[in-house]
């Protein structure tokens, strides 16, 4: 299986599993604003080295780990390369080392959170909005589909890849990109046919 | 079993040169328990299927579903008719098996710990209950549509459409669904390539260029489709 960034949750029994999946929405929060805000290289390492030691403890194992931040090496690496550039090594390490952390800190929760329960912290937390016309069911459904579509993106993506490789268009943007979004649209389409199907939002309206 | 009239429908479409006939004037009325749609690609079977719960809607004419407008009153058809499509992982919405199940059960079981239950109930009746915790992107072709049947069949349908729902599997999986919808207490409407499977419903549509050119039992419908493809 390809890597795969956040939306798979694994079943376990550690102690982060067990923790209420508000109270991690909210710890995410909270950390996710300290590590931006506390500057230097110093702290962003220790903040990684939190994420990792975070990693270990959920029991997801490195090779998931790796998967995750496939998915950003590419963005990370023109980061750090940038900042070191402009602003010199400490920077790039303090970026790279925040948005690592960051990428890790989130794959945590989502490994060790079912996607339901964070569904109903979101529907929840958004109750109070009901008067303002935002509807919470709808939010958390468009918000779990959102986390769905990202490997279903990944594979099509893989099969335009070696469907463009197949016929010698590897270096052709458009023989990869044109039935990349062709397909991803129609899955799209597809996806809320078979949402309509099922009566899916007919009841949040 | 319920009853879907197609009074007077056509189907047309905007197309860059105006507007195409999708399908030719139809009135049909469906009682029995298990109706095959055959038929050539493009023939018009899926706009067909598809004016049952309202993801297509007639141009002129009504679709009635036990008396309902589908038009007018889509949400109620919705509930009675389910609808199972050729492709199974645009159908999974959620990460997990059971969470796709339990996602069918959220109107009618409210309590998490319930609907939790429930889920895992309707995966055992499916077989499915090993891989409830299974991502849906690590199923098999045949797992993945037993799945999505499950899902449907979670909101409790009177009427099944499904349209082509064997055409990706393999020989073993096609007959185990085909078996399985043909089992099926609820109503079928089934598109379908696979004539063996035609040839055990009890009415047969054989639908060309827009048009259902035959009805009738299953033996006569499929003699006539083989002989004009
Ligand atoms: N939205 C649309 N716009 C234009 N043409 C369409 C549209 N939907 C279907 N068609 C055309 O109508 C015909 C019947 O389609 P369909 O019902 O999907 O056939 P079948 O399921 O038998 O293969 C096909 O020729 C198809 O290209
Ligand atoms: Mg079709």
């Amino acid at each position: 299986m390809r890597g795969q960034l956040l939306g798979d949750h694994r079943p376990g029994t550690t102690w982060l599993h067990r923790l209420p999946a508000g109270t991690k929405l909210l710890g995410l929060l909270v950390v996710g604003i300290v590590v931006v805000a506390v500057r230097g290289p110093v702290s962003a390492l220790g903040f990684l080295a939190l994420a990792l030691g975070l990693v270990a403890w959920s029991g997801m194992g490195i090779r998931l780990a790796l998967a995750a931040l496939r998915g950003i090496l590419l963005v990370a690496a023109l980061l750090a390369a940038w900042q070191a550039w402009q602003h010199g090594w400490g920077r790039a390490v303090e970026a790279v080392g925040d948005l690592l952390a960051l990428v890790l800190l989130a794959t945590v929760l989502t490994v060790t959170t079912p996607v339901d329960e964070v569904l109903d912290v979101i529907t929840r937390v958004l109750q109070p909005l009901r008067r303002l016309g935002v509807n919470p069911e709808a939010v958390a459904l468009a918000f779990s589909l959102a986390v769905r579509a990202i490997p279903t993106t990944i594979a099509i993506a893989d099969e335009t890849r070696d469907a463009a490789l197949a016929r010698g268009l590897e270096r052709d943007p458009r023989a990869r990109l044109t039935p990349l979004v062709i397909r991803v649209v129609a899955h799209a389409r597809a996806t809320g046919d078979a949402l309509q199907a099922r009566g899916i939002g007919d009841d949040e309206r | 079993m319920s009853t879907v009239r197609f009074e007077a429908v056509t189907v047309t479409a905007p197309t860059l040169d105006g507007d195409v006939l999708i399908l030719d004037r139809t009135d049909l009325t469906l009682t029995e328990p298990r109706i095959a749609l055959i038929g050539a690609n493009g023939s018009g079977k899926s706009t067909l299927a598809r004016l049952v719960n309202g993801l297509v809607t007639a141009t002129t004419g009504r679709v009635l579903v036990d008396g309902l407008d589908v038009a007018q009153e889509g949400r109620e058809v919705r509930r009675r008719v389910g609808f199972v499509f050729t492709d199974p992982a645009a159908q999974l919405v959620m990460p997990t098996v059971l969470e796709d199940v339990a996602l069918s059960l959220r109107r009618t079981h409210r309590d998490k710990a319930v609907r939790r239950t429930a889920a895992l109930a309707m995966l055992a009746e499916f077989g499915l209950e090993e891989l409830a915790a299974r991502s849906v992107h690590s199923l098999s072709g045949g797992q993945r549509q037993l799945l999505a049947l499950a899902g449907v069949l979670a909101t409790g349908p009177d009427v099944l459409v499904a349209d082509e729902p064997t055409t990706l599997l393999d020989l073993a999986n096609s007959r185990r669904i085909g078996d399985l919808l043909l089992g099926l207490a609820q109503q079928l409407v089934l598109v379908t390539h696979d004539l063996e499977l035609a040839a055990r419903c009890d009415r047969v549509l054989v639908v060309d260029q827009g048009r259902v050119v035959h009805d009738g039992p299953a033996a006569g419908a499929v003699a006539h489709y083989r002989s004009t493809a």
